[in-house]
């Protein structure tokens, strides 16, 4: 199971990684970080495949993927 | 387990300054990727533009300098001249490059300098807020066309890229773009290949990225997204537009 590991300070909630997530797997949270930013969470990590889409276009570089 | 993807070594951790949505992150991540693949960032030094990206230098972990408004290239020729074996590109958006920086940047790749130019075009002035750019489209609502661009007040938006194909200095020229993952892989292959061009000793390359900018485009990040898509791609068809190496990546 891969592991997904988003930086939440780093988040602006830009939801670019929302709009590519094949899987629709990503959501905002309905809580801020300290920048009054609402960021991003996985909605569940067994379905994710790792496939990096939402790496690829997050431009905060806040997205970190293990397998 | 193993890393599959995450910050490239030639990153900082330092938060970036950017709107919510801005393609200048994606971008910064895939120069600093493809320095980390072709091993060289002991000896890169890259030029920071005036503009939004003017603090790159506190993003990339490699030599950074600053240049003056549109200079990047005048700066980029004086270190290549002086320090042939390192490997030196700019980073300018269209501001920079198409307006105040024109002069430059034709007369750099006119020279033919073994440069890389990285030119992201918003069509937009993004830092001070939204302002008409060479670049923006017509009909395209900025602070100074607050009803939209025309060509009778304004003139038409420069295709950079394609105006420096005559030039017979230009080695490669290409357009890509960061609103979806397919384009952020595909961009990110015209940026190896145009510092490849520069390891190989074979002249000037220059890289146009399309980038949104929801904020002064005065859209949410998916409208900016389709924007890109619909419009821009439209005025600047992607893809690679000039390639004297006849090599392939």
């Amino acid at each position: 199971m891969p592991k997904i590991i988003i930086a939440q300070s780093k988040c602006k909630g830009c939801e670019l990684c929302i709009l590519a997530c094949s899987k629709k797997n990503i959501r905002l949270s309905q809580k801020m970080n300290k920048k009054g930013f609402h960021y991003v969470e996985i909605i569940d990590p067994d379905n994710c495949n790792a496939c990096g889409l939402c790496f690829q276009v997050c431009p905060e570089v806040a997205i970190e993927i293990w397998k | 387990m193993k890393k599959l993807f995450g910050k490239p070594e030639s990153l900082t951790t330092v938060n970036h300054k950017y709107c919510p949505g801005c393609g200048h992150g994606i971008v910064h991540r895939l120069i600093a990727e493809v320095i980390d693949e072709l091993g060289v960032r002991e000896k890169t030094i890259g030029i920071a533009p005036v503009g939004c990206a003017v603090f790159a230098y506190d993003y990339w972990n490699f030599d950074v300098t600053e240049a003056s408004h549109g200079r990047p290239p005048a700066v980029a020729t004086g270190i290549k001249r002086v320090l042939p074996d390192r490997v030196v590109f700019t980073y300018q958006g269209d501001g920079d490059l198409a307006a105040i920086g024109m002069a430059e940047t034709i007369h750099a790749a006119n020279r033919g300098e073994n440069i890389t130019v990285i030119f992201i075009n918003n069509a937009i002035y993004g830092m001070t807020t939204g302002q008409m750019a060479p670049t923006s489209l017509l009909g395209m609502k900025t602070t100074t066309t607050p009803f939209g661009r025309e060509a009778k007040i304004a003139g038409y938006p420069i295709k950079v890229s394609e105006l420096l194909v005559t030039l017979e200095g230009t080695t490669y020229l290409a357009r890509g773009a960061v609103d979806s993952a397919k384009h952020v892989l595909e961009a990110k292959k015209a940026i190896k290949k145009a510092f490849e061009i520069q390891l190989s000793g074979k002249g000037y390359s220059l890289v146009e990225i399309l980038s949104q900018c929801p904020p002064n485009w005065k859209m949410s990040v998916p409208e900016s997204l389709e924007y890109v898509r619909k419009e821009m791609m439209t005025q600047f068809p992607l893809g690679v537009i000039k390639d004297k190496t006849g090599m392939t990546v």
